[in-house]
């Protein structure tokens, strides 16, 4: 191993990118090891508790990009309070105090604070690039810190963040000398945007490949911009309420016949469905398609569009396309390679906009399908065997059956067979969402079957702790698991303790799981941070003598090398 | 959050003071026990099922399980306020409302009132505040406090000088104004 010299095996390196093999690269031997923590550029924390910043850098000092990730996934269902954590400012005071050369850095689920944006600008001369996805805290005034000091930026990309919009001018603040822009997406703020400042940002960005912009900005203003932009691969409408007949319209649909290196389109979050027209041209060249925010797009505009593009790879889509139109998708799309379908009316009207039959088209018509998230109002035993034998390559299969428990609508059975047919089909399955009326049965399947699962989210499904019990002792690989309103206990949590070293992290809500079991399980396991969130009564849980047989409403486990956190609010006990 | 879920007095609805919407009962289901995979039935569901037999091949309104379905909260007020803007039959007119000062927004439902004055009043209530009276060529005098609102066209207008049924059709947003910011409307000294 040892007969070159570092810096060649370094150079050989350099070519190993993924985090999976830069890992197990450095556990080769210890001069690898060596080596490879001071060649490595670009960290993937999955879960900012279990390690810290000063640990992270003392093993990585020549950092360049850092990705975060802090709240557990069901956050993003309202499921952990506002207060429980991922405050990602100690770890950029950290990083700031090091001086380590960071240049790119990628947050979901954190908390941002407008003082943590100001500290980032003005500690890293060589900035280029925040991603922030599913965050808050933040506000305009932090983007106006980030846009007026990073000199080199070339990304700001927000996706699906809650920013307090102070309508300032933040957009503004970007200097005249700043000319590096290649992504700029702020799809998510509320206010208004400064249309002056935009055009004229836009108009000296010549790198600018991806531009997703907000409500505010209307479609006289869109046409401005890609006039200004010929050369967009990705952009994102804002508003699009428009007359047809309009001057504005006209310039439009010029403007985007120019955009000959467009791949991916979204947006539309206000819309003239009559207009959409003006994007057909195009249409042949997109690889990308959401119109998940599109609620206005539906019926023959949507079909329309959806025909001129023969290209597409990634399709997201409210349930509104019905079952009529997957199909057209089906026969159109045949280089689909991701499907999303999410649900149009969410106070559950009844509304049978999409069901079994649709997911059964595209299984058949798309071969290349390998992820998909389907949001519906009933499914079958058949239909899922049938998806099974179409589309063995799924790698994400995630099924959302809007009332929960709903058996098969045909038989009254439950869904068990199904679910168990894309597991034993599928062999490369990584993630897994089930819904519907599920026993047991389903998770002997799973544990039997799905060897690569990594990720498995369970809703209202199950019958005893063998359940989950199957699961953990069958899916090698399971990282994460999460678990809400199903009967596991005690018993199932603390079968197997050792396993959860092996994992990031375990999600259990209104299940069976008690006080004193979560206690037991911290103490044979002091590697693990065990948290118990209980928003309603702080002090319920120390009440004496009845307090060991009290069910747990929230429990949260993660494994850590750095111990209890500091940061916890009082409504999480950390055991 | 649990807080705002349950406050019932400052909840506005049309109902009669004592009447309990059916909703209500049913707000943090937990469908642990598989043995009660519906929700909990109580009287008033009972007669609200009778009474929409009609629409049997429709289910009842369905009760609001916390986190179900699974749908990130940004796109949830994303999707939920353009339906609400664009079908004003049935679903409620819900709309932000801001006060310059507080901390956080609300959102109300437009469809609930009738009118201007009920809706005023409201907002009063609400904000623990008052607007004064309306006058059509000075606008609202005796308070510092004025109620505006965004329109289709982002303009910000007086609330009270055009129509009911328009005001509901167009109004996208309400902010009360306050102090010296909200003079330029023609408050008047």
């Amino acid at each position: 191993m040892n007969y070159f010299p570092d810096e060649v095996i370094e150079h050989v390196f350099d070519f190993v990118t993924s985090h999976k093999d830069r890992n197990a690269i450095s556990l080769v031997c210890k001069s690898w090891y060596k080596i490879e923590r001071y060649s490595r550029q670009k960290v993937f924390i999955g879960n900012c508790y279990a390690i810290n910043p000063e640990r992270l850098l003392r093993r990585f000092p020549c950092l360049k990009s850092l990705t975060l990730k802090g709240k557990p996934h069901f956050a993003d269902f309202n499921l952990v309070p506002h207060e429980w954590g991922g405050f990602v400012l100690p770890w950029i005071e950290a990083l700031a105090r090091s001086r380590v050369g960071l240049e790119e850095l990628r947050l979901k689920r954190m908390v941002v604070t407008d003082e943590s944006l100001e500290l980032l600008s003005r500690s890293f001369v060589n900035f280029k690039s925040l991603v922030l996805v599913s965050c808050e805290g933040f506000t305009t005034d932090g983007l106006a810190s980030i846009a007026a000091n990073c000199r080199h930026l070339r990304d700001l990309d927000l996706q699906e963040n809650e920013i307090d919009d102070h309508r300032g001018q933040w957009l503004s603040c970007f200097p005249d000398t700043c000319t590096t822009l290649v992504t700029l997406n702020f799809a998510c703020l509320e206010g208004e945007t400064n249309l002056v400042a935009l055009e004229r940002l836009v108009a000296r960005s010549p790198n600018l490949k991806s531009l997703k912009l907000n409500r505010a900005v209307p479609l006289d203003a869109l046409a401005r911009l890609m006039v200004c932009a010929p050369q967009i691969v990705d952009l994102g409408v804002g508003s699009y309420e428009n007359d047809p007949d309009s001057e504005s319209y006209l310039k439009l649909k010029a403007a985007i016949k120019k955009c000959t290196l467009l791949r991916s389109l979204s947006g539309f979050l206000e819309a003239a469905p009559h207009c959409l027209s003006a994007f057909h041209p195009i249409c042949h060249n997109l690889t990308s398609l959401n119109l998940s925010y599109a609620a206005e797009i539906h019926g023959s505009h949507l079909i329309k569009l959806i025909q001129h593009c023969k290209k597409l790879q990634r399709l997201w889509i409210l349930d509104s396309i019905g079952d009529k139109g997957l199909e057209v998708v089906a026969s159109t799309c045949k280089e689909l390679q991701e499907l999303r379908v999410f649900p149009s009316d969410l106070l559950g009207g009844g509304n049978t906009a999409v069901t079994e039959e649709g997911l059964v088209a595209i299984s058949a018509g798309c071969p290349k399908l390998h992820s998909i998230l389907y949001f519906c109002q009933q499914m079958t035993n058949a239909a899922l065997v049938t998806v099974a034998k179409n589309c063995p390559n799924f790698i994400r299969f995630r099924l959302c059956i809007l009332e929960p428990n709903k058996p098969d609508h045909v038989t009254s059975q439950p869904l068990d067979e199904g679910f168990g047919a894309i597991v034993k089909a599928c062999k490369s399955l990584r993630r897994l969402s089930l819904s519907g009326l599920l026993t047991d049965q389903v998770f002997l399947y799973i544990g039997m079957y799905a060897n690569q699962l990594e990720m498995l989210s369970i809703a209202f499904a199950g019958d005893t702790d063998k359940g989950m019990l199957y699961v953990l002792n069958g899916c090698k690989k399971m990282k994460k698991l999460e678990i809400r309103d199903s009967p596991f206990g005690d018993t199932a949590l603390l079968a197997d303790v050792s396993k959860y070293e092996t994992m990031r992290s375990l999600w259990m809500s209104s299940c069976e799981v008690t006080l004193s079991g979560c206690k037991r399980l911290a103490q044979k396991a002091p590697w693990l941070n065990v948290e118990i969130i209980n928003e309603n009564d702080n002090n319920r849980m120390e009440e004496n003598g009845h307090e060991g047989r009290q069910k747990v409403d929230k429990l949260y486990l993660y494994r850590t090398v750095v111990g209890t956190r500091m940061d916890a609010p009082p409504f999480v006990w950390i055991l | 959050m649990d807080e705002f879920v349950n406050l019932k007095e400052t909840e506005l609805r049309l109902g009669l003071p004592g009447t309990d919407n059916v909703c209500e009962a049913k707000e943090r289901v937990s469908c642990c026990n598989n043995n009660n995979k519906r929700v909990l039935s109580t009287d008033t569901e009972k007669e609200i099922e009778s009474s929409s037999r009609k629409t049997e091949t429709s289910p009842p309104r369905k009760a609001q399980i916390v986190g179900w379905p699974p749908v990130r909260s940004y796109r949830k007020n994303n999707i939920q306020s353009k339906k609400n803007e664009s079908e004003h039959e049935g679903q409620g007119i819900y709309v932000k409302v801001s006060m310059d000062g507080a901390p956080y927004l609300r959102k109300i439902d437009l469809s609930c009132y009738k009118g201007y004055s009920e809706l005023l009043k409201a907002l009063e209530v609400m904000f623990k505040f008052s607007v004064g009276e309306y006058f059509e060529r000075d606008g609202y005098k005796g308070s510092d406090f004025v109620p505006t609102y965004e329109d289709k066209d982002g303009d910000w207008m007086l609330i009270g000088d055009v129509p009911w049924e328009m005001f509901i059709c167009t109004c996208k947003r309400l902010r009360i104004m306050k102090g010296s910011e909200a003079k330029g409307l023609g408050c008047g000294v």
